[in-house]
């Protein structure tokens, strides 16, 4: 029981968090992996808007611009945007729904460790002789085409890391299902916990699609097979195909729990319960359901036919309607609220605008004749943005000021996050607003450069300009981590003074156990509705009694080094000899761990009664 | 769930009841068990029969194959009964969104 010791070495610290199972400390590991990896990837986009500054300029070559390309939106897709929402997955919906933990400790460690020594593996081609440079989509043609070993790391790498989400995504359906506080009916869960659902049954589902595709393309490329290869006989649309039924749920499976976070920060802010709760519900599950109807909007311009083509583009503005329904019951939530402008707040109040914006193109793109003129132009480029910028990482932004004191127990300072909003919200639009008129002015995307006199200049300077203030935005707020975790000001269970659900009633942070009682859920917002009758906190449903809880382990660790070492010995097969020995060890190393996991009996410990009746709740040590 | 044993203390579990329900699910499983063998026999010798086209045939063991996998889902993994309602849920979804992904790449790619 480590997390019961005061001060604890630095190395004993590393080794907790290194075989740790508590949600809660996954994901404080969720957050920084998925931190590192957005600085990353800022620092490729800041190349990127550098070498666009300017018409013809030699800032990186054509080559390295299309590696740092392809980085940039693979890192922020996958190793950034989704790691950060399973953070605050991983802290919030547990406490949400009143359990201990998820439903599998040990393999929501194991996700992560997937995840990382995916993201690692990633990461290292920039060491190892060129990065991917096929773009975050790797179409097969292009991706089989290129030289070098970048698309392998791309495909390997992200087959781990996809392991690890696909895994994630499981768990927290299960927990969801199994493990709601007595009283927790589906139709009282927080809206974040219904988003954590619906996004969960969307991974469910979509990335088998890119594990197949993702299999297919390393079978092409290091073990001779066509699938993709026309001259073969293979088809490289069927790529296309894989990739977008996994690729459009996905960006569902972004921008659902930033709705989630959104639709949380409405209600506390403006406290009021959330509009039509229920319509919301039936919004977020629709969304999900048609997600996965209209995949082929990214491939209007492949020559699919006519019909094809009309039935994804109706489909694809089908979604426009749930979406709208979001958007009405977030605005008829503020309205006669008595709002606070808290920073979170302000994130979301900037959402709304800049989401719609987005939506809007979207369906422009959403017609297909039209989107004729505008595929593969700055135009998909300002639309995605707009989506994934405007709606998930103002959310990611927003959720770390708002559950900040719930995992560390601490508030980040108001005043600095303010500063970081406006830096931010400027730098934007100031990107990427003007992104839509140079894509309808005619620049085509993924080029690494421009000629002068096409009055491109301008505009192109402009966004770059816009760029530097999102850098010093995000350098603002780290500012405000490194203060905020220096001062070290603990606070009480509900910061806000606001909060609504069952997270806000127990210490910042949790006990390890979360809940000494689970609590008794009456109503939507249960710890509100206690308030509003002036109890202190949740009532218990049950007695008090021991806890069983999991034992650290340092298996998923040593499973997902094995697949990292069995990778590099996949890749490097054709090239030395070594290759085939490395993979096998790779190969036992994990199998050997999966074996020593399944024959060892780990029954967990209990926390006994008496320790937990001397303990109140105050003195509670994480 | 009926199969069970009746392993609980509580006085109010009526044995008799359990024996019934677990008597009329036991010759559901032989009946349907005997429909399965003899399902896959006519599989066969629609597969052996040389008078029926390919067009006949290759539809047909499908929609036997559907067949199977419903009676093993409801009579052997007890699909019909309480609390499976999430794994229905689920799976009847998964098999929705593969069925489409096989319907498309049927049509828009291969026809
Ligand atoms: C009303 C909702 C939406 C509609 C109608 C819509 C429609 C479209 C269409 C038709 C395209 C293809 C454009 C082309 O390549 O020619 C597209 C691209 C894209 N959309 Fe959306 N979209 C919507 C919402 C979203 C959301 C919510 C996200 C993410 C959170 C998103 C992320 C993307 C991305 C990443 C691409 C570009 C992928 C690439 O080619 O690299 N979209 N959208
Ligand atoms: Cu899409």
């Amino acid at each position: 029981m480590s997390t019961l010791a005061q001060k604890k070495g630095f190395g004993a610290t590393l080794w907790d968090y290194l075989t740790t199972v508590d949600h809660k400390k996954i994901a404080i590991l969720y957050l920084i992996a998925g931190g590192f990896f957005f600085l990353l990837g800022g620092l490729e986009a800041m190349f990127i808007r550098i070498q666009l500054a300017v018409p013809n300029n030699d800032f990186v070559s054509a080559g390295l611009y299309n590696e740092i390309l392809t980085m940039h939106g693979t890192t922020m897709i996958f190793l950034a945007a989704m790691p950060l929402i399973f953070a605050f997955m991983n802290a919030v919906m547990p406490l949400q729904i009143g359990a201990r933990d998820v439903a599998f400790p040990f393999l929501n460690s194991l996700g992560f460790w997937l995840f990382f020594f995916g993201g690692v593996f990633l990461n290292l081609s920039w060491f190892l002789g060129g990065a991917p440079d096929a773009g975050w989509t790797s179409y097969a043609s292009l991706s089989i085409a290129s030289e070098g070993h970048g698309i392998d790391f791309y495909a390997l790498g992200l087959q781990i890391s996809g392991a690890g989400t696909l895994i994630g995504g499981i768990n927290f359906l299960v927990t969801i299902i199994n493990m709601r506080a007595p009283g927790m009916t589906y139709m009282r869960m927080p809206m974040f916990t219904w988003a954590t659902f619906v996004t969960s049954a969307l991974i469910l589902f979509a990335f088998p699609a890119l594990t197949v595709g993702l299999f297919l393309l390393i079978f092409d490329r290091m073990f001779g097979s066509n699938f993709f290869d026309p001259a073969m006989g293979g088809n490289t649309i069927i790529w296309e195909h894989f990739f977008w039924i996994f690729g459009h749920p996905e960006v569902y499976i972004l921008v659902l729990p930033a709705f989630g976070i959104f639709s949380e920060i409405f209600a506390i802010f403006s406290r009021k319960r959330l509009f039509g709760y229920s319509s919301m519900v039936f919004a977020t599950v629709l969304i999900g359901f048609l997600g996965f109807m209209v995949w082929a909007h990214h491939m209007f311009t492949t020559g699919m036919g006519p019909i094809a083509n009309a039935i994804f583009a109706v489909a694809t503005m089908a979604i426009a309607v749930p979406t709208g329904i979001k958007i009405f019951n977030w605005l008829f939530t503020m309205w006669g609220g008595s709002i606070t402008f808290t920073t979170p707040m302000l994130w979301a109040v900037a959402f709304i605008p800049s989401f719609v914006a987005g939506g809007v193109t979207g369906v422009m793109l959403a017609s297909a004749a039209q989107d004729y003129q505008y595929h593969d132009s700055y135009f998909v480029v300002a639309h995605f943005h707009y989506v994934i910028v405007g709606g998930v990482v103002f959310a990611l932004f927003a959720g770390a000021h708002l559950y900040w004191p719930k995992m560390f127990g601490t508030m980040l300072n108001e005043f600095l996050g303010k500063i970081t909003f406006v830096l931010f919200f400027i730098g934007f639009h100031l990107t990427f607003f003007i992104q839509h008129f140079l894509g309808l002015w005619g620049m085509p995307r993924r080029i690494f450069t421009f000629l002068p006199g096409q009055g491109l200049e301008t505009a192109n300077f402009v966004s770059t300009v816009g760029a530097f203030f999102m850098a010093a935005a995000v350098i603002v707020l780290l500012i405000n981590v490194v203060i905020t975790t220096v001062k070290n000001e603990k606070v009480g269970n509900d910061p806000w003074g606001d909060g609504r659900t069952l997270e806000w009633a127990i210490p910042s942070p949790p006990p390890f156990y979360n809940f000494k009682q689970l609590p008794l859920v009456r109503g939507l917002d249960a710890y509100w509705l206690e308030k509003m009758e002036g109890k202190q906190g949740m009532s218990p449903a049950e007695p008090l009694g021991d806890i069983h809880m999991p034992n650290n382990s340092f298996i998923p660790f040593v499973i997902s080094f094995g697949l990292f070492v069995a990778a590099f010995g996949a890749m490097y097969r054709a090239d030395y000899s070594w290759g085939i020995p490395v993979l096998i060890v790779g190969m036992l190393i994990t199998l050997g761990s999966m074996f020593v996991r399944s024959i060892k009996d780990d029954h967990g410990y209990h926390i006994h009664k008496e320790d937990l009746e001397d303990n109140n709740d105050k003195g509670v040590k994480a | 769930m009926a199969n069970q044993q009746p392993n609980s203390g509580n006085p109010r579990v009526d044995i008799e009841y359990r024996r019934k329900k677990s008597a009329e699910e036991m010759k559901h499983q032989v009946i349907t068990f005997a429909m399965m063998i003899f399902l896959t026999i006519v599989a066969f010798v629609a597969a052996g029969y040389e008078g029926f086209s390919a067009w006949f045939i290759v539809p047909f063991i499908l929609i036997l194959a559907v067949v199977q996998v419903i009676f093993q889902l409801y009579y052997f993994m007890h699909m019909s009964h309480k609390g499976h309602e999430a794994p229905a849920l689920f799976l009847y979804s998964g098999a929705l969104v593969g069925f489409i992904t096989i319907i498309a790449f049927l049509t828009v790619i291969w026809w």
